[in-house]
């Protein structure tokens, strides 16, 4: 009997501990803690790693941000101790990992998110603005925004307050292989104004045996891609931009145009269904297009700078100068594009934020504000090229790549940022799941049915504009 | 209760408060890490707990909104439906009669054909699932795959076009060893002389499997049964392979959790979800109980 009485006492002890523990728990820091101390560890994290994925951005850190900084800190009379804590995988598993690292109070104290990810981490608590994290004198002092346009400086803002400072931008094209180009007589120069021209294109390359014509992101494998380079720049070819008016698209008209286009690619086999679906399709596609086994890719500039790069890419072209072309994204017919553009793009981009929870706010500021500074930024990009936050930067390297210049003069002028609201995740992976299910055979007036009822369920009647 | 029957329950002499004091380690260990989080993960099971987002700070009590909002979910429904195929299929069926069939060929075989045999299952089974996952993917990839290069076909991408057949050989591979080991130690528990017995009035194979064998290995299989269920069911080696795709074709319910939890950030729902797979588990495992009971 006593121990039946033991167990149940154990019981009700351990239900009061769950009960009494409460979830999501948030303290006030000081923005000065530890600002006078003498020994400092901070630590920086980033999707990045060497011999992987962004492996510029993990050398630039511990070759050149880690030994500067030392210095510099040293020269003040400080100890300061720089770790990278870098590692090469998915978005979205990155997220996680930085989402956990948050809330358990560990994590860097430099962290590079998506900057679409910042609304629902400042919503969370996760990451607070600056101001609060470091003190307002201390973050408008810094002379490093006057260089930073106010449309770059927004990816790492949320309801108008800084929350970090941006990495840089980028922008959305058609990459197209020349040589498969040449080989069925389209040319070098290729710039298509609708979509009837990309897919014609797309019907010509299917004579070649053993190329995929075109491959648009798409499906669930392959998360913030499929809405990024798929769906997002595609809706902004039919004149939509995914939330207008303070409402997010429902299966209106353009939902519809959208999702019909991939019915096309995917149900016409321009596009090759199964690499789409593929666990690891995105990095897959890379793979073939740098082995000239696909036609065309909607990637952003990320692909011609980290990926088929000859030095540094993870699918690696030698001859990528040669044989990569590029074109921007033609409204459906000229003029219907959003605004009554004959071009479209997107753009996003990555922002370091400071952790809340760092121990050295002052410190990770000056850390932050060193990794920002004219000459850190021309570090990072080395002999590469990539449109920074600096316009300064900019100026002075986007002149060597074609590609980065492009972006920069006629892409940038035409894109759009997707929303910076809170809900945008949960949207995204609702129109991830329509392009699956047009790949797996439903109409894309079924995948549009189907996406506005999740969306209904995850965001609410009232902002959903039906169609 | 009287001091009689008090001292004649208490065999081992002990007492009860020395009893509770060797008991009471084991019982903390329990508490700490088997009781304590699965009331735990009722309690999240019974708010709106998101990773990110406003739910993250302020998680609110949403009572069983969770639990019937599961029922409601054609994607768990999905990934109920495909553990249940995934456990009859690899772990019932497949490791089952795999795992007897070996052991049962290998009873006669030569000794060196069967320290062989049994060295290659047993390492399909200790190796790390993420150099299985790899070794798997690249037998079962479309392009250079070593599947595809034997059967010389180029086009089949095992995993995407069959992913829950592809999921279940694999598991079945992967889990046999445990399955034979069992089985080969209640082999040799069967008298011989029963055995020779029945050979002598000529019964087949398949009677003397039925007739003899069966009966004094039941509870053998009743045990193992059980146990590759429920390693099955809770089994997340599937995630590696295909990820729960494609369009979540092959989502088992610990996928399904960990896409809701980690991805979607839900922990609330996911915490639901995983409270529903303990029911599952407990489930199976009381009537396990029951039959086994029955059977003395």
């Amino acid at each position: 009997m006593r121990v039946r009485r033991t167990l149940a006492l154990t019981a009700a002890a351990v239900t009061t501990m769950a009960l009494a523990g409460c979830l999501g728990q948030q303290q006030e820091s000081d923005t000065g803690r530890n600002a006078d101390a003498k020994d400092v560890t901070l630590t920086v994290t980033a999707n990045a790693v060497a011999g992987g994925k962004n492996e510029l951005t993990a050398k630039w850190v511990t070759d050149w941000v880690i030994p500067e900084f030392t210095t510099q800190q040293k020269d003040k009379g400080v100890n300061v101790t720089v770790k990278y804590d870098g590692i090469g995988v998915d978005d979205a598993d990155y997220k996680a990992k930085i989402a956990l690292d948050f809330n358990t109070d560990i994590g860097g104290d430099v962290v590079e998110i998506d900057g679409i990810w910042l609304g629902e981490f400042a919503q969370g608590g996760q990451v607070r603005p600056l101001d609060d994290v470091v003190g307002k004198d201390e973050v408008d002092r810094w002379d490093g925004w006057g260089e930073i346009p106010d449309a770059v400086q927004a990816v790492g803002e949320f309801e108008d307050k800084r929350y970090g400072i941006p990495v840089g931008t980028d922008g959305r094209v058609i990459f197209f292989n020349k040589k498969l180009f040449a080989q069925v007589g389209l040319p070098a120069d290729w710039q298509p104004t609708s979509w009837d021209e990309i897919t014609a294109a797309a019907v010509s390359l299917k004579q070649l045996p053993g190329v995929i014509p075109m491959q648009l992101n798409a499906g669930t494998a392959m998360t913030e891609a499929t809405t990024m380079q798929g769906v997002l720049p595609l809706l902004a070819s039919t004149g939509a931009e995914i939330n207008q008016d303070g409402k997010w698209q429902g299966a209106t008209e353009n939902v519809k145009q959208v999702l019909d286009f991939y019915q096309q690619v995917y149900g016409g086999k321009l596009g090759d269904p199964l690499l789409a679906q593929e666990a690891k399709g995105r990095d897959k596609s890379f793979e073939l297009f740098a082995q000239n086994k696909v036609g065309m890719l909607f990637e952003s500039d990320y692909f011609w700078r980290s990926v088929v790069d000859p030095t540094v890419g993870v699918a690696k072209m030698a001859d990528r100068d040669a044989a990569v072309g590029w074109a921007k994204i033609p409204a459906m017919n000229p003029g219907a594009g959003v605004g009554g553009q004959d071009f479209v793009s997107m753009s996003g981009g990555s922002v370091r934020v400071i952790n809340p929870n760092t121990k050295y706010p002052q410190q990770a500021w000056e850390l932050l504000e060193f990794m920002n500074s004219a000459a850190a930024t021309k570090a990072r990009l080395g002999d590469t090229a990539q449109v920074t936050q600096r316009q300064d930067v900019n100026e002075e390297v986007l002149q060597n790549d074609p590609m980065l210049s492009f972006i920069a003069e006629e892409v940038l002028p035409i894109t759009r940022f997707r929303p910076g609201l809170a809900d945008y995740p949960k949207v995204s992976s609702a129109l991830q799941q329509a392009t699956a299910d047009v790949i797996a055979g439903k109409s894309a007036d079924e995948a549009a049915a189907a996406y506005q009822d999740a969306l209904v369920k995850e965001v609410g009647e009232d902002k959903v504009a039906r169609g | 209760m009287s001091a009689a029957t008090n001292r004649t329950r208490d065999t081992s002499g002990l007492g009860v408060a020395r009893a509770v004091a060797f008991v009471s380690p084991a019982l903390l260990l329990i508490g700490l890490f088997l009781v304590f989080p699965a009331l735990w993960t009722i309690y999240i099971g019974l708010t709106n707990y998101t990773l990110t987002g406003p739910a993250s700070v302020a998680p609110a009590f949403v009572g069983l909104e969770n639990f019937l909002g599961a029922l409601d979910d054609a994607l768990f429904g999905n990934a109920l439906w495909l553990t249940l195929v995934f456990v009859l299929g690899s772990a019932v069926l497949g490791q089952n009669l795999l795992g007897f069939g070996l052991a049962w060929v290998l009873r006669s075989a030569k000794p060196v054909v069967r320290r062989v045999v049994e060295a290659l299952v047993l390492l399909a089974w200790i190796l790390p699932s993420v150099v299985v996952a790899y070794l798997w993917t690249a037998v079962l990839d479309r392009d250079g795959g070593t599947l595809n290069a034997l059967l010389g076909n180029e086009s089949t991408a095992w995993l995407v076009e069959y992913p829950m057949a592809s999921l279940i050989v694999f598991n079945t591979w992967r889990g046999t060893a445990f399955s034979m080991m069992l089985y080969s130690s209640a082999l040799a528990a069967v008298p011989p002389s029963q055995l020779e017995t029945a050979r002598t009035v000529g019964a087949s194979g398949w009677q003397t499997v039925r007739d003899i064998v069966f009966p004094h290995i039941r509870g053998h299989v009743l045990t193992n049964t059980l146990l590759i269920s429920l390693w099955t069911a809770n089994d997340f080696t599937p995630f590696l392979l295909t990820a729960g795709g494609p369009n979540h074709e092959s989502e088992t319910l610990p996928v399904f959790i960990y896409q809701q939890a980690i991805t979607n950030g839900e922990l609330g729902y996911s915490a639901a979800i995983s409270f529903l797979l303990l029911i599952v588990n407990l489930v199976v495992a009381l009537l396990y109980l029951l039959l086994l009971r029955r059977r003395s």
